[in-house]
């Protein structure tokens, strides 16, 4: 078994159809995997090359592109490495094969990203127990289409005599004036 | 010696069998989210057999402010007074990982004093924190007096960081690109001085709490954690070194000016409550000991900030990054990803709390008598609004 992470991705490039591979740093490497080789992927990478740790799971909207990137960051702790895993999946058809099985944690993560996102992970213990939100009945609320200040004005009333400006035009106005030739 | 007796029983009895709340042999309780023997604002569930518990359930939410879609939609600079909000007693090592995360994605590099400075700024913010959870410990186990001298000793290093940065609690002194100032004069004569009061405060504590017989009969065999359980469980920071591993990011992956110091990672084998007490108890006087060299070593003169881009034009490249840190409770850590534009495409707080609080919390409960469930939360050292974000 080789701690040499290139040396890692090119023996499972044999195996696995690994794309977009980036070296972000020494000790962070960026990969995609398709999301059916997915778990597998990951399970050979903690069983077979040491990658033992799940720092953590979340996953980034590209709406549009219509695709969800689920990130898994993986860390060898004898190699001082991380791999990010990422995975994308189709925006209407939210459902993830769960990992919970490789680390207890991971449960949690596939919890709070089926409230915030609407992806679903077949099998993960306690998946549709609420997380951080109860009784939440709008659309996930991290998913960008979700306009937080929409759904504030709509209910809650502005503070009678509050007056509110926008940061960066006030920045512009009053603390980075622009000068021009006519000034 | 009888408690521990005592519990040992307890944690043979067969939990497996379905729990039938109908039945006349449970309790229900819920301890929180407002109580003394929870951390921050957080909620057990727990069902009871007698005083064991044989089922506990973490319910978190009530902390929940959108951090993550917040930064979504704010400028970089935009963000910088947010990110130290997210975890109320540390919140320097928020500041530092956004701050680093957005430097290493836009291409700048922070001037050598600035990197002394951070790293003078985290430890006395691990000092701080410590000191509050030192008392929390104490408390949660019945003696009260502890925290009353830790939290005394806490107001002095925030006096420090009032000096250092003008704020005592939300500090944002670490920015992109640097730190907001220097030292003020005679700061490190002063600093020297609060921390000599804090090692003789340790040498008190370790007097009144762990040679305590109320304290060790309780907190020994209290909630262990399995070599077994840390890697599947996630477990980081000094939870994971109570039980004999040495993981330290200062050490393995250095940051800042960690590698020009010298220290210890301090170790335990018994993986009890009592074992992550002393864990910690003696990596504050490692900080110590490092902050010492560092107020030594610091360079006093040249810039803290480097020359930075007009905030409102500011665009970083597109890009994906993760950095983290070793704070109190093991590895933090910022994910970034940007897209070329003005605003943050994705933002990913990584907190120890997530599976500390939760998954191993859910686990090391069952079993537990119900008068020990607050000293093992403290002992695992949670922080719920972490969790949350």
């Amino acid at each position: 078994m080789s701690n040499d992470p290139k040396s890692i991705i090119e023996e499972l490039s044999d195996h696995y159809q690994i794309s977009e591979i980036k070296e972000q740093k020494a000790d962070l490497l960026l990969l995609k995997i398709p999301k059916e080789d997915a778990v597998q992927f990951i399970r050979e990478l903690r069983d077979g090359q040491n990658y033992t740790h799940l720092a953590f799971m979340t996953v980034i909207d590209y709406i549009e592109s219509g695709i969800f990137t689920l990130t898994y960051m993986l860390h060898n702790y004898a190699a001082h490495h991380n791999i990010a895993v990422h995975v994308d999946i189709d925006r209407e058809q939210t459902e993830m094969e769960s990992i919970h099985e490789l680390w207890v944690h991971a449960a949690t993560y596939q919890r709070e990203l089926r409230e915030m996102y609407g992806i679903r992970f077949p099998g993960s213990p306690r998946l549709d127990d609420d997380f951080c939100l109860e009784g939440w009945d709008e659309i996930p609320p991290m998913r960008r289409e979700f306009d937080t200040v929409s759904y504030s004005r709509e209910r809650f009333f502005d503070r009678e005599g509050r007056i509110t400006t926008d940061p960066r035009e006030h920045m512009k106005q009053i603390m980075y004036p622009i000068h021009t030739d006519n000034d | 010696m009888i408690y521990a007796k005592r519990r040992k029983r307890m944690s043979t009895q067969e939990h497996n069998a379905p729990i039938d709340l109908e039945s006349g042999k449970y309790v229900k309780i819920w301890q929180g989210p407002q109580h003394p023997g929870i951390t921050g604002n957080m909620a057990l569930e727990l069902v009871l057999n007698g005083d064991e518990v044989v089922d506990c359930k973490t319910h978190v939410g009530y902390l929940h402010r959108g951090f993550e879609k917040l930064m979504e939609r704010r400028t970089f600079i935009q963000n910088f007074p947010i990110v130290c909000r997210i975890a109320v007693p540390e919140p320097t090592f928020n500041e530092y990982l956004y701050a680093a995360a957005v430097e290493e994605l836009a291409g700048i590099e922070s001037p050598q004093r600035a990197q002394w400075l951070r790293t003078l700024n985290l430890e006395l913010m691990r000092l701080a924190s410590y000191l509050m959870w030192l008392g929390g410990i104490g408390a949660s186990f019945g003696q009260a007096t502890i925290y009353q001298w830790t939290v005394t000793h806490r107001d002095y290093v925030l006096d420090l960081f009032e000096e250092m940065t003008g704020a005592r609690v939300y500090h944002m002194y670490i920015v992109p690109g640097g730190v907001r100032a220097g030292l003020p004069e005679g700061f490190e004569d002063r600093a020297r001085a609060v921390l000599d009061g804090v090692e003789r405060l340790l040498n008190e504590i370790e007097k009144v709490l762990f040679k305590n017989v109320v304290f060790k009969a309780r907190a020994k065999g209290l909630g262990i954690i399995s070599k077994e359980m840390v890697d599947p469980y996630g477990i980081v920071g000094p939870n994971a070194r109570a039980a004999g591993f040495t993981r330290d990011l200062r050490r393995d992956e250095p940051y800042l000016v960690y590698d020009q110091l010298d220290f210890d990672v301090v170790t335990g084998t018994e993986s009890d409550a009592y074992a992550r007490a002393k864990v910690r108890h003696q990596e504050m006087r490692e900080g110590i000991r490092m902050m010492r060299q560092i107020l030594e070593q610091m360079p006093t003169d040249g810039p803290f900030q480097a020359k930075m881009p007009n905030v409102l034009h500011w665009e970083v490249p597109a890009g994906e990054t993760y950095v983290k840190a070793e704070c109190t409770r093991g590895e933090y850590g910022y994910y970034l990803v940007t897209d070329g534009s003005q605003y943050l495409r994705r933002v990913h707080v990584r907190g120890p709390s997530y599976t500390h609080a939760i998954a191993v919390m859910e686990k090391l409960a069952v079993g537990t008598n119900i008068a020990d469930i607050a000293g093992l939360m403290v002992s695992l050292h949670t922080y719920p609004p972490e969790i949350e974000r």
